[in-house]
Parts: structure tokens; C-alpha cells; sequence
């Protein structure tokens, strides 16, 4: 027997094998040298370059632009790591056009930014293709560190506290590193094995021990962290999941977006996924996208996000937004979430149509209902099982600018810490910088 | 409708752009696809004496120069002239001609420095039909080692020997082209003149390596692991050919002297500026051998446009912009401009700053939000600014006028004054 798209309920097999080989490809394929010199011949090297300042690691881009425009994009790569030790999977994911490409004085003059996301990643795979870590560890100082958490700012923390010569232990609850990068984004933004290629190449470096399988909470607690080690940096992401808070959301095939885009990721077979024939995905983020683009590639018929306040609101990219319409998903914009409808599993989704008012969002009195077999819930995540003691403010770890946090010897940064954006790129950066903090503060410099 | 109908020294053609002597003018076949593209004349690739025609290398012949999208900026070859037979090309000769009457067809020539080989070979080419000669006197490499080429265009005396031989041996126009591997070109033209050349063509190639390869370290091309010095040609010797049309157009003795120009014509628009700076048509190579023959057509359209745009006759055109070349004591010293950024162009990419900043005279300031400002008192325009800006007409020199107050100096602008009568100039003194 097969399924097609057609095929009623939560099905495994709705399209051919080759049909999956090609919705789960590099959805950006990477330059070859000739398009990457033609890429980089736009760069106009500006001065204080207003890329650089819009990067939150600040990446000096044109110099790395005009390395690979000399041939030279090892030395590129160099002149990336330095600021951005995931700049690999940052060149796949970034929202660019908000970032670096956005401030682009190209986009200024012709709406074509500089392809520095491309630039990035050809300047970067060439390096990692080569095998090699680009750096050397300091000087051993004989001080231990444990980084919890190892995705993005947990591997930068880590990569830069054992650069400076320190002892690094890396602890995470799942059974591979990489958090958000490994689990969390869609399969086509890094494919084949890509962020666990690149743990491998980042712990080249030496000196950090990996220690999967440990929660903090559960098999840690970080009293006794803080009495065994120097130091202690929390990357612990956001492990809590919003709730829609409409009656019915406890049915069947209602599930957390970042669930399904895990399962997708660890899944050898995708053809042996089940999904469903209509999908309503809430949210308006980049998991909202991640989990519709990616239902209609396994080969959902139908899918839908629902976002609750106007387009310009979403925090998924014009590009994002773009590439799911492009890929068949419908984005409805001012629709809230009421009730989920169906006998056992849900069925329908019933929608009120909302407006900006006075006292802030509002219905219009409007409604309507959606068919869904499965309905994922995009709306937001929160830290969860954070460790006694740390102050917290907006539901978040407190941290001044270089990621201490209220205990002494502890800091924090990524997603779990206030800061900037939820992004990878903004981790990385508040991982390095909490690193060079404490490497300041142990060695007493 | 503008006339583009050439009657260059009396030969005839329908428009002034011919393809110089080079590998597109070898042979027949070549010859006869440029002429159904359209182009108005030909210099067929240069005939060489009678017997076993010269050995070219079997490896690469070019060394390219690149930009960033192998855009083709410069060629250099080591080529050396024909390396087909005589009577070959002779009877190719005489079968294109007969063919394409309108069109001009001149023969480039070089032999030995000796009366009888010129004699022997003007004799050979009489029966053609060709509607000239043109002596190439400007081969920098491989027949320049023989004594023929460019070392025959770097004698003066040479050149006014040769060109007289064959201007008392033959009845046809002659076209002496020169070499622009020498100090002062007034002086080769003079000297063709003096023999009673008709015409003068340049530049020919330049001397050059173009690149050398880093892991053979050997220049490009690389023969068997070795490299030669080549003849430089295309886009990028454009300004060097530029300058010396207009110094021989511009020179008392050799003002009257028919120019054809050769150097980097690319488009319509480069075959415009060297008939602006005295030349009567151009010759074409480089872009022929980049694009193809087709390039002609862009180059008869936007001549022509051009000329009617601007009302002119190809006569008006050429020597156009001879009166405006000078030397630099008669600029006009009290001339003063000012750096201008149009604020709503500037897409505040610094470069203006960084080049005023580090390089020039820190003229350019920064204010909040990247707002990019001329400080007048500090600007002496010299419009690097405007030439790294990449956006087109966003800096702009604002010339003041007579009387207005330059900000630098602290003085008002004064009338037309140069060198020659500048205060500082000691000669200038030396004459009160």
C-alpha cells in the first residue's frame, strides 16, 4: 500500500523517496569559487562598515569578502572563526537579511546586498573541508571550567575558554552536542550531518571533555558544580514550551513545533514520518516556518500558520516568510487560536480574527475553522527547570554585559539569559564574551 | 543622419572602424565573416619575405589580465607576424578584395631593414588590389630580436629609410604604425613624415608580463616552463595609446599627419575619444578577439547616435578635443572646485572617507548616522573622493566662482592665471 497527499489522517510515505531526497536538499546551495569571487568583487570594503556593527559577533566582513576575492579564503575563514567559532552553521541560519545583508550599503544602493551569508559559509566550508582547527590552545593555566548546555553558546563558551588554555567540561541533556543546531532548526539549513560535523571540528581544539546524558537538576546541580570547578557558564536554551491556552489543545497530533522539527532531525527514514494531510501551525517565528515548510515537504496537502498579530509582526523574516509561501504554505495573519475541535484528535481549529485595539490585541468578533490533523503549537518558548538561587528577570537568567550572573562564579548566556535576540549568532557572541570574562576574572589580568 | 562613410588618406571604407593587423586578420575565412559582420577595412596580419614563412611557438601565446568576472582588461601575446606561406595570403588577399570592393583592405608589412627586401616585397603585393600598406614597425617581441619591428620603430632613422624606400617603390598609400615602446612618439611620427608616410597608426602592443604564475614561477604564458616578455593589448592601454594620438595631433609638425588609432577600442564610445583627440578612424583587435565580430555593430550604432545626439559630422568629431590637450604650465592655476556629497545619492559606505582620510587631506568628516560632509577648508580638490565613490554623480565638484571666498586658502578666488606667470616660478621672475 502507499499514501499520497491525499490520503486522509497522520500518515508515513506520502511522497517518493527521490521526491524526499529533493525537499530535504541544501535549501542554499554553496558558491563554487568563480560565483564567490563574482560575490565578493561587490563588496565595496566599506570603512567602519555598517555590516560589521549590524553582526552580533562582528565578524570584520569585508576584510574576510576581500580575502576570498584574493583567493585566500582560508585566511577568510581565520578572520571569521576568530569572532564567530560557529560561523559555519551562522552562515546557514542567520537571519541575514536582517543582519549583516540588511545594513549592506548594496541594499541601500541597488536592493541586491553583498551575499555575505553565502560568502561566509563558502569561506568556512572550505576551511572545515580541509580538516584542520584554525587555532592553537594557550598556555595550559590548570583552571577547570564547566560550560552546561551545549548548544551555541555552550560550544562557544567552551571553544574560547579552552583557547585560553582553561580545562573545559561540557555538559548536556541530550544525547548528542550541538543543541539548537543539532535539534531545533530545519534539516535543508544543514544538511548532511552538518551540525555535528561541526562540534567534531570545534572540539578539535583540545581540552574540552563532552559529557552527553546530564541534566542539570537531574544528574548535576550546580552547587556542586560551583564547588568543583572554577567556573561555571549556563547555555541552557529554553526548554519550556508556551501553551496555546484554548480548550482542546490537550487532544491528539497537538504537538510542540520544536517536538516535530526534533524528530524530523534525528530521523534516518523520512519517509517512515508520519504527517498529516492538513497542518495548522501557530506561531510566527522561524519555528513556525521550520515546521510548516517542512509538513508540506513530507508531504502535507495543506499547511497553514496562523500568526495572531499583523505580517509585519512576525519575527520570521521576510525571507523566511518568503520561502515558506514559495514552498506552499499559507501564512493567515491576525488570527488567535480559540478552540481545538475534534473526537479525541483534533479535527479543526477554530480562529477569531483579531485586531490591534486600545487595550492591545482584540477580536473582531470574526471566526472561522480550519481542518487539521495535526496542529503544531510555534508560540514561543521559556526557560524551564533553571537552577535555585539565580535571580531572574522576565523570566529569564539576570546577566549584566559580560554574562555574570547574581551568583558569583557563575554566568550564563544564549537563549536562557537576557540579552539580545534569540538568535545562534547572538549565543555564540554572548558565550565568547562570557568566556573571555571569566578567563579575565580567574586569571585576575 | 550622421555619415560614417570614411575616406581615410583616399582609401574609402564604410565606416571607420577596421580590425588592425592580428590573428582575427590572418587569413581569408576570418576576413570575409568580419566583413559580412560589417566591418569597414582590414589590416591583414603582417606578410613577411618570400620562402619559409616564420615559426610561432606551439604553446600559449597569451597572458590575460582579469577582473573579478574574467572580464577580459588586458591581453599581451607573443605571437610573431604570419606563419603562412606568402602566396597564400597574397592570393587570399586578391580574393577578398575582389569580393568586398567598398571595403578598405590594407597590407601590413615587415621585412629586413634592406632596400631589396622591401622592393621584392612591395612587388609581390602589387597585383592584389590592396588599397594600402602599413609598415609595422612596432612588434615588440621576436622580430624586434631580427632587427625588424618595434627595433626599427625605436630608430627615427629608420623609420624616415624605410618609409622613403617605399614610397619611391610603391604608388600606395602608406600607413607607418609605431611602437609605444619609446620615450617621445613625437619623434618616430616626425620621422615618418619626413619619408613621406601618408599616415601613421598607433600604438602597437606594449611591453610586458602580464602575470606570472606562482607555483611554476614563470610568466604567463609559459612556454615549457619558461615566459618572454609579450605585447600588451585591450582595454587597459587605452589612456597610454590616448595619450600618444594627441601628442602627435597636437604637435606642430606632425599636426596634419592622418592618425589611425589603436589602442584598447572597446566600444563606440573609445573610437569617439581618439577621433576627439585626432585620429581619423580607429583599428579594432582586442575586443574583436574577446567578443567576436559582431562588436562592430554596437560600435556603427553608438557612433552614430552619438553624432546625431550632438548634431556633428564625423568630421566634427575628429581632432575635436585637440585644442583642450596642454601642457600643465597653462592650466589655469586660480581653476578652484570643491568636493560636494549629495546626501540623498550617499549610500554611506565610507569609502570617500577612508581614501580623504588616510590618503589625502582629511577634507571628509563623519557625523552621527554616517552622514558623510566636505570640510571646504581643508579640501584642495583633488577629487579622489569622487573617483572611489561608487555610486555615480553622488560627489560632484562644485567649481566657485571668481571672487568667492576658498575656504583653504582664506582668499577669494582670482581670474586665470598659470605657471608662467605664477610668483613662484622662478623663470616666470627671471622674464619681468
Amino acid at each position: 500500500m502507499s499514501n499520497s497527499q491525499l490520503t486522509p489522517g497522520v500518515v508515513p510515505g506520502r511522497l517518493t523517496t527521490e521526491v524526499y531526497a529533493v525537499n530535504f536538499s541544501d535549501v542554499a546551495p554553496p558558491l563554487d569559487d568563480h560565483e564567490a569571487r563574482v560575490a565578493a568583487d561587490r563588496c565595496y570594503f566599506c570603512y567602519d562598515a555598517p555590516c560589521v556593527t549590524a553582526c552580533p559577533t562582528s565578524i570584520d566582513i569585508p576584510l574576510f569578502i576581500r580575502q576570498i576575492s584574493t583567493g585566500t579564503p582560508d585566511a577568510a575563514a581565520k578572520t571569521i572563526f576568530h569572532q564567530n567559532i560557529l560561523g559555519g552553521i551562522c552562515a546557514r541560519v542567520c537571519p541575514t537579511e536582517n543582519l549583516c545583508e540588511g545594513s549592506c550599503v548594496r541594499e541601500t544602493a541597488e536592493g541586491k546586498p553583498v551575499q555575505i551569508g553565502a560568502l561566509q559559509r563558502y569561506a568556512t566550508d572550505h576551511l572545515m573541508d580541509e580538516g584542520e582547527h584554525p587555532f592553537r590552545r594557550g598556555e595550559a593555566t590548570g583552571k577547570r571550567i564547566a560550560v552546561v548546555g551545549a548548544g551555541p553558546a555552550g560550544l562557544s563558551a567552551a571553544h574560547r575558554l579552552a583557547a585560553k588554555g582553561h580545562e573545559v567540561t561540557l555538559f548536556d541533556a541530550r544525547e548528542k552536542a550541538g543543541g539548537l543546531n543539532e535539534y531545533g532548526i530545519a534539516t535543508y539549513k544543514a544538511v548532511d550531518g552538518f551540525a555535528g560535523r561541526e562540534v567534531d571540528w570545534l572540539l578539535g581544539i583540545g581540552g574540552i571533555s563532552v559529557e552527553t546524558g546530564k541534566a542539570l537538576g537531574r544528574d548535576l546541580s550546580l552547587d556542586k558544580l560551583r564547588a568543583d570547578y572554577d567556573a561555571v557558564f549556563l547555555g541552557l536554551g529554553l526548554q519550556g514550551v508556551n501553551a496555546l491556552r484554548a480548550p482542546g489543545e490537550d487532544r491528539g497530533e497537538v504537538h510542540d513545533a520544536v517536538d516535530f522539527i526534533r524528530e524530523l532531525r534525528q530521523s534516518r527514514d523520512l519517509s517512515a514520518l508520519p504527517i498529516g494531510r492538513d497542518i495548522v501551525v501557530i506561531g510566527g517565528g522561524m519555528t513556525a516556518v521550520d515546521a510548516a515548510v517542512q509538513a508540506r515537504h513530507l508531504g502535507a496537502q495543506n499547511v497553514t500558520i496562523v500568526y495572531r498579530r499583523g505580517q509585519e509582526r512576525m519575527s520570521a523574516s521576510a525571507h523566511e516568510q518568503e520561502h515558506a509561501t514559495s514552498s506552499g504554505v499559507r501564512i493567515i495573519c491576525n488570527a488567535m487560536p480559540i478552540a481545538v475541535h475534534g473526537n479525541g484528535t483534533v479535527r479543526e481549529v477554530e480562529f477569531a480574527h483579531t485586531r490591534d485595539g486600545a487595550n492591545g490585541l482584540e477580536e473582531t468578533g470574526e471566526r472561522f475553522r480550519l481542518a487539521a490533523d495535526q496542529l503544531f503549537r510555534a508560540i514561543g518558548q521559556t526557560l524551564h527547570g533553571h537552577p535555585e538561587g539565580l535571580t531572574l528577570s522576565g523570566g529569564k537568567i539576570a546577566v549584566d554585559a559580560t554574562g555574570r550572573t547574581s551568583l558569583s562564579g557563575v554566568w550564563a548566556g544564549g537563549d536562557c539569559a537576557t540579552g539580545g535576540d534569540d538568535l545562534t549568532v547572538t549565543a555564540v557572541a554572548e558565550g565568547r564574551d562570557a568566556a573571555e570574562d571569566i578567563h579575565t576574572q580567574l586569571m585576575g589580568a | 543622419m550622421a555619415d560614417l562613410r570614411s575616406n581615410f588618406i583616399g582609401i574609402k571604407s564604410p565606416n571607420p572602424f577596421w580590425l588592425a593587423s592580428a590573428p582575427p586578420t590572418d587569413k581569408e575565412v576570418n576576413v570575409r565573416r568580419a566583413f559580412q559582420a560589417g566591418w569597414g577595412g582590414v589590416v591583414w596580419k603582417t606578410l613577411g619575405l618570400e620562402g619559409p614563412p616564420v615559426v610561432n611557438v606551439n604553446g600559449p601565446r597569451y597572458g590575460v589580465v582579469y577582473g573579478a568576472d574574467r572580464r577580459v582588461l588586458g591581453i599581451n601575446n607573443i605571437e610573431l607576424i604570419t606563419d603562412r606561406p606568402l602566396e597564400v595570403n597574397l592570393r587570399e588577399i586578391k580574393s577578398v578584395k575582389r569580393d568586398y570592393p567598398d571595403r578598405a583592405l590594407i597590407i601590413s608589412l615587415m621585412v629586413p631593414c634592406d632596400e631589396p627586401s622591401w622592393i621584392s616585397i612591395l612587388r609581390a603585393i602589387e597585383d592584389t588590389e590592396a588599397d594600402g600598406v602599413e609598415l609595422n614597425f612596432g612588434c615588440p617581441h621576436g622580430m624586434a630580436e631580427r632587427g625588424m619591428g618595434a627595433a626599427v620603430g625605436q630608430v627615427p632613422e629608420y623609420i624616415e629609410m624605410v618609409t622613403r624606400w617605399v614610397k619611391q617603390h610603391s604608388r600606395m598609400p602608406c600607413i607607418v604604425k609605431l611602437t609605444p615602446n619609446i620615450t617621445d612618439v613625437k619623434k618616430p611620427a616626425e620621422a615618418a613624415l619626413r619619408g613621406g608616410a601618408d599616415a601613421v597608426s598607433l600604438i602597437n602592443t606594449v611591453n610586458s608580463i602580464t602575470s606570472v604564475d606562482l607555483d611554476l614561477f614563470a610568466p604567463q604564458p609559459t612556454i615549457d616552463g619558461k615566459g618572454s616578455h609579450g605585447g600588451y593589448c585591450g582595454p587597459a592601454v587605452k589612456p597610454i595609446a590616448l595619450n600618444m594620438v594627441a601628442e602627435i595631433a597636437r604637435n606642430p609638425a606632425t599636426a596634419n599627419l592622418p592618425i589611425s588609432g589603436i589602442g584598447g577600442v572597446t566600444t563606440w564610445r573609445d573610437a569617439a575619444e581618439f577621433m576627439a583627440l585626432g585620429a581619423g578612424n580607429v583599428q579594432v583587435c582586442t575586443a574583436a578577439m574577446t567578443y567576436g565580430f559582431k562588436v562592430v555593430q554596437e560600435m556603427i550604432t553608438g557612433l552614430h547616435d552619438y553624432l546625431d545626439s550632438h548634431e556633428m559630422e564625423m568630421s566634427d568629431l575628429i581632432r575635436r578635443a585637440v585644442p583642450n590637450v596642454t601642457d600643465w604650465q597653462h592650466l589655469n592655476l586660480n581653476y578652484t572646485t570643491k568636493a560636494v556629497i549629495n546626501q540623498d545619492d550617499c549610500i554611506k559606505c565610507g569609502r570617500c572617507y577612508a581614501a580623504c582620510e588616510d590618503t589625502s587631506h582629511q577634507a571628509i568628516n563623519i557625523e552621527p548616522g554616517r552622514v558623510f560632509k566636505v570640510n571646504e577648508a581643508e579640501c584642495v580638490a583633488c577629487n579622489l573622493c569622487v573617483d572611489v565613490c561608487p555610486v555615480e554623480n553622488c560627489i560632484t565638484m562644485r567649481e566657485l566662482e571668481v571672487g568667492e571666498m576658498d575656504l583653504r586658502t582664506g582668499r577669494p578666488v582670482q581670474p586665470y592665471s598659470n605657471w608662467t606667470e605664477h610668483p613662484n616660478n622662478p623663470m616666470a621672475r627671471a622674464a619681468e
